[in-house]
């Protein structure tokens, strides 16, 4: 220390001032101690939509459950529970009835009001595809009170709690009436909600920081947290979200005690916080997410159902979750369309995905349906960790059982854009494609955006299929939770037989906390109420 | 020579339009649609066609252009197409860690090469030199990222003196600024100082062996007053131009540095915009950044004229 600071003062008198004050501040002072009850999240990407509504990016999500507050909640067993509101179905299944409980202000002083949550539904109406659903039998939304706003159907839609209650990919989320009047196809630009936190706007660096600091004024439900259900006590002063590009600078931030929370650590990174005593590695979301495969209906060779068929016999989940994951601890081999651990499970036709793949019977297909050489572009993104090995695997995977493959790399924002061309695959179109889900996203027929049959509504790929149409208005009609599963089996038979889409597997992301966090709910979305930080 | 600088500073103006031009053609031209991008992953074609009118992505070019320009005119960047956060206001964000950290970088360089520079040509040819011409070749060679992690790993994971990553500007904390921009600085500062090291070492090799060099010598003027009057001052034109495009380059932004240390500048900003087609973002960035590459030439050149005196605008 005396030798550094005689260097230091030798720096100064010779005029090094900035050398020397670096000097100084590397020996004199210990790093930046984290500000008291802030917690200093490192997420899985940078916030820069703000609109919850406009996007189904789950970062925006999660942002939105800091900020506004939902009717109705599903909890760990996804079962809806009442959260800004009670409800009331009437005997006849049309009406529903809400009442807003006491103690509802939104961040800017003003009372929550029934006619709030009717302006923020018509919104979400718009854009939800169960919402959508739901207002096709509409026949009138209204407050009817300050409190009490009445849903009248014209026929019964048996899952409307469970859509409002939903938890991805649009909830809905309930926000003043003059900013849920926005049109649904343009960005709000007023961010108040009546959530447990606040959205600090002055501090929001788009794509890099966002800073929320808790709600003196919200009143949290008396009952346990479960899921996004129940009390949202919050504990802390500010939560702040920073985006970390490099995952090596966020796992060496947390080591050094800069911030106190990892969403998601890549798993070929795991030993490196996992050798560090003070830091907590976990589960934090028990169902993870489904890894898919996608292919167009619109032009050849997958507009061949037994070439589609081919193509999911080819593949097999193993060796795409060991390429994408490496480590068995954080994959899952899984059949079912609608994820294991969900209510709706079923692996019904997925015996060749999840055990090694079946290329002598694809190959058998492929000669029966008389493939003539058209070649399968796959799009193949490089630049996202949980998409770029797929393809790789994919390819080699349909190349094995007789197709040819013209494997295109490309970034991921290209993948998006492309996948929206309904041109053939020679005149920039494609034939196939993955990508990822939170299981909520996929658990339900009403969610599950692969699951619509509707053509060139529907969802990238473009099926029509009126079977599945048909499968869905019957799960809409089923009047038990028995008679869904049921409705759900025959749904799971028909999508792979159709190869409406390939579920690879499920996969799962550990999350890394200093050890003085506590009380983070195990659930699929981060949320920071219940969770306490020692000092 | 105000004359000059005033006909240099218009100058910019016509090569402000043929960028913005090019960059706007470009951008539209290639692949990429941002209504794609803020809608999210369970958007219909549909949806996304909603979204891309209510954005303007659908108004013919020439509309779209013609309305840029006219922002540009009123001197307004526009609204990001993303965040819908104002562009001036993201780069005001972003533009401070990015100045400051490359005003170091180049002063940590500056101090350190240009005498390595002078002491490598002064004791040409003998160990001194060998190790300078060492130092340069690794300086050139090791990826910054990996000069990063080595810092990183040192100076605040083993002896705790730095924080990992991060920036404080220097108006809310000066010493929080110097320990969380010095890491960052003297990684940047490698490549530099080789840079500026081996030019000054070239220049200055040049210049001893001039007739004046050997008349100062034979006068008895100190030596280090025949290296740092007479023949650094004579040298330093070439020196003074890399040090002048260093600074832009570091301005332009250093995504590797920025992502290594986490600093939200210039750099990742860009890229981000990039990777998310925010059209009116990358369309100032390239202004910005064109325009102080075309400053900072201007700045160069007014410096030879303070260096050499033969050189009159």
């Amino acid at each position: 220390m005396t030798e550094a600071l005689n260097l230091k003062s030798r720096l100064l008198r010779r005029g090094g001032g900035i050398a020397a004050g670096a000097l100084l501040a590397a020996t004199l002072l210990t790093p930046a101690v984290s500000e008291a009850q802030t917690i200093t999240g490192v997420m899985h990407s940078g916030l820069r939509v703000l609109d919850p509504v406009i996007t189904t990016a789950h970062i925006t999500r999660n942002h939105a459950y800091m900020i506004y507050d939902v009717l109705l909640a599903q909890d760990e067993n996804f079962e809806p529970q009442p959260q800004m509101a009670d409800w009331e179905v009437s005997d006849d299944g049309l009406t529903y009835t809400f009442t807003l409980r006491d103690g509802l202000v939104f961040h800017d002083g003003e009372a929550v009001t029934a006619e709030d949550a009717v302006a923020s539904l018509n919104r979400w109406g718009k854009r939800d595809s169960g919402g959508q659903l739901i207002f096709d039998v509409t026949e009138s939304l209204e407050a009817t009170d300050e409190k009490t706003l009445t849903w009248t159907l014209s026929e019964p839609f048996e899952p409307l709690i469970s859509v409002i209650s939903k938890q991805s990919a649009l909830p809905p989320f309930i926000m003043p009436k003059r900013v849920a009047e926005t049109s649904a196809d343009t960005p709000i630009e007023e961010h108040i909600g009546s959530g447990p936190f606040v959205f600090v706007e002055d501090e929001f660096d788009p794509g890099q920081r966002v800073v929320y600091e808790r709600f003196d004024d919200y009143v949290p439900r008396d009952e346990e947290p479960s899921w996004m259900a129940g009390g949202k006590h919050v504990y802390v002063d500010r939560v702040v979200w920073v985006n970390m590009a490099d995952q090596q600078t966020a796992i060496n931030a947390l080591g050094a005690g800069e911030i106190d929370y990892i969403e998601q650590v890549q798993v070929d990174l795991l030993p490196m916080v996992e050798s560090n005593p003070d830091v907590v590695v976990e589960r934090r979301d028990p169902l993870g997410y489904q890894t898919m495969g996608r292919m167009n209906f619109k032009h050849p060779p997958f507009d061949d159902k037994k070439l589609r068929q081919a193509a999911l016999l080819a593949l097999s989940q193993e060796d795409v979750l060991a390429t994408m994951v490496g480590n068995p601890e954080y994959y899952e081999l899984c059949g079912a369309i609608f994820g294991c651990g969900t209510p709706l499970a079923d692996e019904t036709g997925s015996e060749s995905l999840t055990s090694g793949g079946d290329p002598e019977a694809a190959a058998q297909l492929l000669e029966e349906a008389g493939y003539d050489g058209t070649p399968v572009v796959l799009m193949a993104p490089t630049d996202v960790v949980t998409l770029n090995d797929q393809p790789v695997v994919a390819a080699q995977a349909l190349r094995n059982a007789g197709f040819v493959v013209d494997l295109q790399p490309m970034d991921w924002q290209s993948v998006v854009t492309r996948r929206a061309s309904m041109d053939p695959p020679s005149e920039g179109g494609w034939n196939i494609f993955f990508t990822n889900w939170m299981l909520p996203e996929v658990a339900d027929p009403l969610i599950n955006v692969m699951l619509n049959g509707r053509g060139d509504d529907g969802w990238f790929g473009w099926p029509e299929d009126e079977a599945v149409e048909a499968l869905r208005a019957d799960y809409v009609a089923a009047a038990s939770p028995e008679e869904q599963a049921e409705v759900a089996r025959k749904i799971q038979a028909h999508a792979l037989d159709e190869v409406l889409y390939v579920p690879l597997g499920q996969y799962f992301f550990p999350q890394a906390t200093g050890t003085n966090i506590s009380g983070i709910i195990p659930a699929p979305v981060p949320v920071f109420w219940n969770v306490k930080k020692e000092d | 020579m105000l004359g000059y600088i005033i006909r240099r500073i218009l100058a910019i103006l016509p090569v402000l339009l043929i960028v913005a031009v090019i960059v706007f053609l470009m951008l539209r031209l290639s692949p990429g649609d941002p209504a794609a991008i803020l809608a999210g992953d369970a958007a219909t074609p549909a949806q996304i066609d909603r979204i891309r009118t209510e954005l303007g992505l659908n108004d013919p070019l020439h509309v779209q252009f013609i309305t840029w320009m006219g922002q540009l005119l009123q001197g307004d960047l526009g609204t990001s197409l993303i965040s819908r956060t104002d562009v001036w206001t993201m780069i005001e964000r972003r533009i401070d860690p990015t100045i400051n950290i490359a005003l170091l970088t180049i002063f940590i360089s500056v101090m350190l090469a240009v005498p390595m520079g002078v002491i490598a040509a002064w004791k040409h040819r003998t160990w001194a030199d060998y190790l300078v011409m060492t130092f340069s070749v690794l300086g050139f060679s090791i990826p910054v990222f990996v000069i990063g992690y080595i810092f990183i790993s040192i100076f605040s994971l083993q002896l705790r003196w730095l924080p990992v990553q991060g920036y404080t500007a220097p108006s809310e904390d000066l010493l929080g600024f110097f320990q969380r921009a010095i890491l960052p600085a003297l990684t940047l500062a490698t490549i530099y100082i080789a840079l500026i090291a081996r030019m000054t070492r070239a220049s200055m090799l040049e210049v001893l062996n001039e007739d004046y060099i050997r008349t100062a010598r034979a006068k008895g003027v100190s030596e280090r007053d025949v290296l740092f009057r007479h023949a650094l001052r004579n040298a330093a034109v070439p020196i003074m131009t890399i040090i002048g495009i260093g600074f832009a380059l570091l301005i332009g932004g250093v995504v590797v540095t920025e992502s290594v240390f986490n600093i939200p500048g210039i750099g990742r900003l860009t890229v981000d915009a990039i990777l998310a087609r925010d059209y009116p973002v990358i369309q100032a960035m390239i202004l910005l950044t064109a325009g102080i590459y075309v400053l900072v030439n201007l700045l160069i050149d007014l410096s030879y004229s303070l260096i050499d005196p033969r050189i009159r605008y």
